[in-house]
């Protein structure tokens, strides 16, 4: 933690909290909010690790598409802090210990196994020329088969949303337990 | 030749096995009664190769092929025809051919006809083997075969549950006995290396008293067998009940055969024999013992049947007497008058329950002797042989064995006079009530009563000319040196010195005086006329007839009872065993196999249904078993 | 052109621990968590810290093919968050609530 620079544990810091928020707030909107936030930090990290294409591309689907996607559907749901189901403590405990466990055991994975790793910055590696030249060359496929990918989840999508006949509008909480 | 010999009974007893189905009964009748005929020819002749002028060679030998044959251990399947086998041999198939001819008649309204001679035939094979057999493990193959072919005879009514358990009853009993046979026979391989009888005798001869202790041993355990088969103390109590067979089957197998194997073998192993005093006197005195027991518990049986198998007993007692006091040609004398007037006895009485119309039970019978003439004029012969009657074959036999135990032990000597005696008693008590007297029976008229067919009536003729003249085998010293001791030559001949004579060892020679043998005669003889006058008297005379069984008192009613010896096996054998078996059978097997068994599957249920509990279709939980998971891998990859 | 030169500074341990660190508050999220929206947006969280740690291992041994892959990784996340979120307002018709442990008709 010593000669660690300002920003980065300042970013640290705050991904971690707002981490936790997400995963403890009892309000949806909020967890929402709270990652949206995350994201934002994340891209921080991406910009001081020299990956700039990466930060904004981050931001535009993260932040941009999929919470405001999950955003709206909570809207639709009408979720919020009352209809949220609690669970009891000792499940919150247990699951605390099991995640533990797993940091626990990565972490002394790589302390068992740590090898220095060779650094070798190299200038423009997160440009998008550079990324933008070996994404077409290399990984093209890849990339035309992730058009397709969002093919099939598009239709998907679509066909799960669809109505049947005859089936009501969703209806609201108080005529349900009226 | 040899083999012919023993295989033609076995190919009678395949085709009436499994043709005998589908042929007339008189041809399979005729086969197997051919099969044993034809055994006996070539017995005969070859007897005339072994003593006639010429050539005198010690035996014939073929081997057929190896038995077994594993590291050291080999055994071939041969066979020997020396003079002893050359004897018993002629017995077998001889008596045998008669019997079978005798029960073409008397069986012959049974369905099972075909069966009963294939299995008729299969113990011609057996014996022949027991006896043919050129070292001790034919001679065990053969006497287990007897043992299978008495038990299927035995039960051969085996719609009957009864004889079914006489027939188990004989089977384990000579079981018991083999097991001693058997553990005389490891003994015998471990002392000597071999099974084959020249070779072991030719070794214990050389031993002769460095092994002595070795030598008790195996002789005493070949005892045990004798002891199951010869229907000795403690093993005996088979043999009456073995009457529910047939009564062919009883002529043949317990009193002309099969009981005698254990005699057979006892000559056969003389050697071991006469180098073990102790074995030797233990023979004696349980054949003494037999012999009288037996006798008394006779006096009392009212089963025509059951008295001549009590008989049995008691005469395969005295054989074994005159084999304890090492008079072995004494012995193997006996066992062929024996076969002679014991097979005639039983043929006879057979002939009687056919024509009574299978009544046994003498009390129901009496005055017999008008309407079965022949039958009265066999048996009378047969009766006559048994308790001693002057000249007759039974009488040398038996005068024989006498004349050696009293060389030997007088006390025994004077015990064996009153076996016999008692012989005369039981015997004479059963003719007289039989066939003279008034007809006591209440189901069949007396006009129903008939005498037997030719076929049946013929053997009795011929084996009752046999009782009277079987004496010539083995003739006292006393009248004439040169006809006498026919069969003590034959077996004491060695060819010149050329080989070692059946009996290795000089027999213990009779040395009495002619004044002596003379005095013992008189004494048999005038036992003989005791008993004849007494029960004349009493049953002729009188006309006293046996009581029922419920009249029974005192003494007469324990030997009635046979002595509770049946029912002491019972509880102290019998009982405790069929005991175990239940609770083993209820207990360990029901509730500890099965329950282990079982435990298996109600074990695997109870874990798998504990298990299929983590399935609870919650996917809170399946995510935590997820991570769980991925966090054990990680953990084993780590360390 | 870097913002800032880090590489002297900090080291890649770091980056892992941070994003370990994320990963494991993602999947406590998971666990924790009985909304299924929530827990969508959980697992989100878990694929961006994947999606930081190959960042960083990317930039530190010079090779794009760590970007490239977190840009694969988004792909896929967008699809599957779509998808997800589709399921997820069916059964909210059918059962009227997100609470997964509704969800639980596949037993043993």
């Amino acid at each position: 933690m010593q000669n660690l620079p300002i920003p980065f544990l300042v970013l640290s810091f705050l991904t971690i909290l707002s981490a936790l928020y997400v995963v403890t707030s009892k309000n949806p909107v909020h967890s929402v909010l709270a990652l949206i936030f995350t994201f934002f930090t994340i891209s921080a990290h991406y910009v001081l690790l020299n990956a700039q294409f990466l930060a904004i591309v981050n931001l535009i689907v993260y932040a941009g598409a999929i919470m405001v996607l999950f955003l709206f559907v909570l809207m639709l749901l009408n979720l919020s802090k009352e209809t949220e189901p609690v669970k009891s403590n000792w499940w919150g405990i247990s699951a605390a210990i099991t995640a533990g466990c797993l940091l626990l055991i990565i972490t002394a994975a790589f302390q068992v196994s740590g090898e220095a790793v060779a650094k070798n910055p190299v200038e423009g590696i997160g440009l998008v020329k550079a990324l933008g030249k070996v994404l077409f060359t290399r990984f093209v496929v890849p990339f035309e088969l992730t058009g397709i990918l969002f093919l099939a989840s598009m239709v998907g999508a679509v066909l799960l949303g669809k109505r049947e006949k005859g089936n009501d509008a969703l209806i609201s909480k108080e005529e349900l337990n009226g | 030749m040899l083999t012919l010999m023993i295989f033609l009974p076995l190919l009678g007893f395949v085709i009436n096995g499994t043709l005998g189905k589908f042929l007339p009964k008189a041809i399979s009748g005729w086969l197997g009664t051919a099969a044993v005929f034809g055994s006996f020819v070539i017995a005969l002749m070859s007897f005339m190769d072994l003593t006639g002028d010429t050539t005198m060679p010690e035996r014939i030998y073929t081997k057929l092929f190896t038995f077994l044959h594993v590291g050291n251990f080999h055994v071939d399947f041969a066979f020997q025809f020396d003079r002893l086998s050359a004897v018993m041999t002629l017995i077998i198939t001889g008596i045998g051919t008669l019997i079978h001819m005798y029960s073409i008649a008397y069986m012959h309204e049974d369905d099972g006809f075909y069966k009963f001679f294939a299995y008729l035939n299969l113990f011609i094979f057996n014996m022949l083997v027991l006896v043919l057999g050129s070292n001790y493990l034919m001679l065990f193959f053969g006497w287990e075969g007897v043992g299978l072919c008495s038990y299927l005879l035995i039960g051969f009514w085996y719609k009957n549950v009864d004889f079914g358990k006489a027939a188990r009853k004989a089977f384990i009993m000579n079981r018991i006995g083999d097991l001693g046979l058997l553990m005389g026979l490891f003994l015998i391989y471990d002392t000597y290396g071999t099974f084959e009888y020249q070779d072991v005798f030719k070794l214990v001869f050389a031993g002769s008293a460095e092994s002595n202790a070795v030598n008790t041993a195996i002789a005493l355990l070949l005892f045990i067998g004798a002891m199951g088969k010869s229907a000795q103390i403690p093993l005996y109590t088979w043999l009456p009940d073995a009457m529910a067979g047939p009564t062919p089957v009883s002529a043949l197998i317990h009193a002309a055969t099969m009981v005698t194997a254990g005699i057979y073998l006892v000559i056969r192993s003389e050697a071991i024999y006469a180098l073990s005093p102790i074995a030797r006197e233990v023979v004696m005195w349980i054949g003494l013992a037999t012999s009288i027991m037996a006798a008394l518990i006779g006096l009392k049986q009212n089963d025509i049947k059951k008295v001549l198998a009590y008989s049995t007993v008691s005469q395969l007692g005295l054989m074994f007497i005159a084999l304890g006091c090492g008079a072995y040609t004494a012995a193997l004398f006996h066992v062929i008058t024996h076969a002679f007037f014991k097979a005639l006895l039983f043929l006879g009485s057979g002939s009687v329950i056919h024509g009574m119309h299978h009544e046994q039970d003498i009390r129901q019978m009496g005055g017999l002797r008008k309407k079965m003439p022949i039958t009265y004029l066999t048996f009378l012969i047969g009766t006559l042989a048994i308790t001693g009657f002057p000249f007759l074959s039974g009488f040398f036999s038996k005068d024989e064995i006498l004349m050696s135990a009293f060389a030997h032990n007088p006390l025994v000597f004077g015990l064996a006079l009153v076996s016999a005696g008692i012989t005369g008693f039981y015997m004479f008590r059963m003719f007289f009530v039989t066939f003279h007297g008034t007809y006591r029976n209440t189901h069949h008229s007396y006009d129903k009563v008939h005498e037997s067919p030719l076929l049946m009536t013929l053997p009795l003729l011929v084996l009752a000319v046999l009782s009277v003249v079987g004496g010539a085998v083995n003739l006292p010293h006393y009248l004439g040196e040169s006809i006498s001791g026919g069969l003590h030559h034959l077996l004491s001949y060695d060819g010149g010195g050329q080989f070692s004579p059946i009996l290795m060892y000089p027999e213990h020679a009779i040395e009495l005086s002619h004044t002596a043998e003379i005095g013992l005669l008189v004494m048999a003889v005038s036992v003989f006329v005791i008993a004849f006058l007494y029960t004349r008297n009493k049953y002729v005379t009188q006309g006293a007839v046996p009581e029922s069984d419920e009249a029974q008192a005192g003494m007469g009613k324990v030997l009635a009872n046979k002595f509770y010896v049946d029912e002491a096996y019972d509880t102290a054998f019998v009982s405790p065993i069929e005991a175990a078996g239940d609770v083993v059978g209820n207990y360990v097997d029901d509730k500890g196999v099965k329950g282990f068994v079982d435990g298996f599957g109600s074990g695997s249920n109870f874990i798998s249904r504990l298990l299929s509990k983590i399935q609870n279709g919650n996917i809170e939980y399946y995510l935590v078993y997820m991570v769980i998971g991925v966090a054990l891998l990680l953990a084993f990859n780590l360390f | 052109m870097s913002i800032l030169n880090i590489f002297s500074q900090v080291e890649i341990s770091h980056y892992i621990y941070l994003s370990t660190v994320l990963f494991c508050i993602g999947l406590f999220g998971v666990l924790f968590r009985r909304n299924a929206i929530i827990l969508l947006m959980c697992i989100e969280l878990m694929l961006n810290a994947v999606n930081l740690l190959f960042t960083a291992f990317s930039s530190y041994m010079g090779d794009s093919d760590g970007q490239i892959f977190v840009f694969f990784i988004m792909v896929v996340a967008a699809a599957e968050a779509a998808v997800g979120l589709a399921i997820l307002v069916l059964v909210y018709r059918n059962t009227r609530s997100t609470d997964v442990s509704f969800l639980d008709q596949l037993k043993g």
